[in-house]
């Protein structure tokens, strides 16, 4: 039974392996069919492959083609809907928003501030060389209702809130409100940042009457409101502050305030010039009394021109400011006058000339009078960076000095991209 | 009586001021050529105002205040984006107490949304390479298949805003289209026999003008965006424009021409002043004539070198 089996067992592998035979066989022999139409010719049988290879590649090549030039066309096509751009930025910049950690990251910017004087001055001794100021801003949107901007000035040694304030942007009523740390709305230069004004010194009449080179800066809450008269830009602010501004109010108690009000014109007199003109009136408790305040009145004018065609290369701007200072003192009422006047013309795409004539009594003491004329030249290399010289004589009323010096500026911006300055 | 009917006449003329601009939408544009495809697009139920004038560099706008009482009585403020504007237009935005033209509120469109944007970075970028767009080249428009993009946008959000208007915004947008393909297929047909011809630019604000035409820009008057020409470069581009036989340098038109004739003066390249945006010259009225007069002049500058 055993060995039957076995012999059944053989035959059935024999005849397996038969059949899987008949099957390969014809396989094989159509692997086989193209060298074997060539039959003893092993190098045109070759040829004939390598022809077949060549047809079939080619054939591959053009369908490849053929899409990718579908493919063209119908982007070309659906131009319209490319992926979708992230939304730029309204702050000012939110520059390296690829990352989305970032994306609600303030814009910041520094900007250096680096100053050189040549000369002699013993009334006014600046350093031969410093890093007057370095600004920090970081600035955002906090919601939809504000914004908040802060500006941080590091001196060599310290730093200081220039300014730190929320503005509220969508208040009815033609409204803007702040609240923070700013720099007042009194006249026009007081309101610049260092780095822009076209001077590398601030002008004698905020020395001498706003309090310092500061200028005046106050802590409170400021309420704008626009005006429109027609299509002319009349805007009236009111500003109410803590009762000290450093140099220039001290409030001894809590209820001992400071105000400010401006109101500005605005004017396009042609596509290429125009007029602004503001208003300004302050008062504030000086501290030399139980109740002595100081008053100050404040008049500014600018006119600009600049031909919006060539404006990259020519453009000029004259301004000019009266500050009146009536300062309650024990030893007597003060009123000083100071004021400036200046030019600034551009030269060529990246130079700029200006001129300034300024006069300041000083505020505690109006028989005392300083003076100064000063010429400057600037020269932008880029966007983002500042030389300027300046030759200044400036004459002193508490000393009798004249001093003639050369002050050299350089000033450069890193960082977000803010708004230019107007 | 005789003081005030003068008085009595001013408040008329102011009353029937303020009516006729409430039934118009009032749309503010950064450009005029946003501008002028809002007008085409909204019809008379709207009024546009651009800030930025046609022959003007759109980088380099002030901020002025006139400006923020344009944008406080706007219902829909329309910038280019990619940051052309940010020189100028986020504090006027601030100060123009009104929510509506608020970046993320219907009121504010950044047309460049939809539209092909060119040299988009892909590394890092740093100030060494000049003022550079982060976002991308913003000068789109200058491709007439982006002007529809923009047309688009504009309409749907005109229609947003003002619903009754819909059937007049959607006759006037397809009006639009129409002109537009029958203009691209006659600019086409002018810009054919030039296919490949190599340009230099001043600033890099044609890529988009370039592969619509089919032109290839092969330098700039400028070393780097925003950086004034150099002596140095200014020899380079006049080797390049020899070695590669640039037939054209073009150059926008608030650019000084000194460079670019002394350029063409050594290499015998021909200047061809191009218009970047509507209002660039009066005869420049809207987004049709804006590439009607770019593509003659290109044509005609052509025409002296063949």
């Amino acid at each position: 039974m055993s060995n039957d089996s076995r012999a059944f067992g053989a035959r059935r592998w024999i005849l397996a392996a038969s059949a899987a035979l008949c099957l390969l066989v014809p396989a094989a022999v159509q692997a086989q069919e193209t060298p074997a139409a060539a039959p003893g010719d092993p190098v045109a049988a070759l040829r004939q492959e390598i022809e077949e290879l060549k047809k079939a590649y080619e054939e591959r090549i053009s369908a490849l083609e053929q899409r990718l030039n579908d493919l063209q066309a119908s982007q070309e096509t659906v131009q319209a809907t490319p992926p979708p751009e992230p939304s730029a930025g309204t702050t000012g910049g939110n520059d390296g928003g690829s990352q989305p950690a970032n994306y609600f990251n303030p814009a910041i910017s520094v900007i250096g501030n680096f100053l050189a004087a040549g000369g002699r001055n013993d009334t006014e001794n600046l350093p031969a060389a410093e890093l007057r100021e370095s600004e920090v801003g970081i600035q955002a949107i906090v919601d939809p209702y504000a914004r908040a901007d802060f500006f941080l000035s590091f001196g060599e040694e310290g730093a200081e809130v220039e300014e730190g304030f929320l503005t509220f942007t969508s208040l009815p009523q033609d409204l803007l409100v702040k609240a923070g740390r700013m720099r007042a709305a009194f006249g026009k230069v007081n309101t610049l940042h260092l780095h822009t004004l076209p001077w590398p010194d601030e002008p004698l009449p905020v020395t001498n009457i706003l309090g310092g080179e500061e200028g005046w800066i106050g802590t409170g809450v400021s309420v704008a409101r626009l005006f429109p008269v027609g299509d002319l830009f009349t805007e009236g602010t009111l500003q109410i502050f803590r009762g000290d501004a450093e140099g220039l109010f001290e409030g001894r108690r809590r209820g001992d305030l400071s105000y400010n009000g401006h109101y500005r014109v605005f004017a396009d007199l042609t596509d290429a010039s125009n007029l602004d003109l503001g208003l300004s009136y302050g008062f504030g408790p000086n501290g030399t009394t139980e109740s002595a305040d100081t008053r100050l009145e404040g008049l500014d004018l600018t006119y600009r021109w600049k031909p919006l065609q060539a404006g990259l290369y020519r453009s000029a701007s004259l301004r000019g400011e009266v500050y009146r200072s009536r300062r309650e003192q024990p030893d007597g009422d003060q009123t000083a006058i100071g004021w400036y006047a200046s030019g600034e013309y551009q030269l060529a795409r990246r130079w700029y000339a200006g001129l300034r004539y300024e006069s300041a009594d000083h505020a505690d003491d109006d028989a005392l009078r300083d003076t100064g004329e000063a010429a400057t030249l600037t020269f932008w290399p880029s966007e983002f960076a500042q030389l300027r010289g300046e030759l200044r004589r400036r004459h002193y009323g508490l000393t009798g000095e004249n001093a003639n010096e050369l002050l050299l500026q350089l000033q450069f911006a890193i960082g977000a991209h803010g708004a230019h300055p107007f | 009586m005789k003081r005030t009917l003068p008085i009595l006449l001013a408040f008329a003329a102011l009353a029937s001021f303020g009516s006729a601009a409430e039934a118009k939408l009032r749309v503010v544009t950064s450009l005029q050529d946003l501008a002028s495809i809002a007008q085409a697009v909204g019809g008379d139920r709207v009024e546009t105002f651009a800030l930025a004038k046609g022959y003007q560099d759109p980088h380099f706008v002030d901020a002025k205040p006139s400006f923020v009482l344009q944008l406080s009585r706007a219902d829909l403020l329309i910038v280019a984006g990619l940051e052309l504007e940010i020189g100028y237009l986020p504090p006027l935005i601030d100060q123009s107490r009104n929510d509506k033209v608020h970046p993320g509120n219907p009121g504010y469109l950044d047309a460049s949304v939809g539209a092909n944007i060119l040299q988009r970075p892909t590394t890092q970028v740093t100030r060494a390479m000049g003022d550079v767009h982060p976002y991308g080249n913003p000068h789109y428009w200058t491709d007439p298949a982006n002007g529809r993009v923009v047309a688009r946008a504009i309409a749907a959000r005109l229609t947003q805003l003002d619903a009754a208007g819909a059937a007049a915004y959607q006759k006037n947008l397809a009006a639009f289209e129409a002109r537009l393909t029958q203009k691209q297929a006659e600019w086409q047909a002018k810009m054919a026999p030039y296919a490949g011809t190599k340009v230099v630019t001043f600033h890099d604000s044609w890529p988009n003008f370039a592969k619509a035409f089919k032109l290839v820009i092969v330098g700039h008057v400028e070393p780097k965006p925003g950086i004034p020409p150099s002596p140095t470069h200014t020899l380079e581009t006049i080797n390049l424009i020899q070695t590669q036989k640039v037939p054209v340098i073009l150059v926008e038109p608030y650019f000084d021409r000194k460079t670019p004739d002394y350029i063409a003066g050594k290499s015998g390249a021909a200047v061809v002043i191009l218009y970047p945006s509507v209002g660039g010259t009066p005869a420049i009225k809207d987004y049709f004539s804006l590439f009607d007069t770019d593509i003659d002049a290109f044509l005609a500058a052509m025409k002296g070198k063949k």
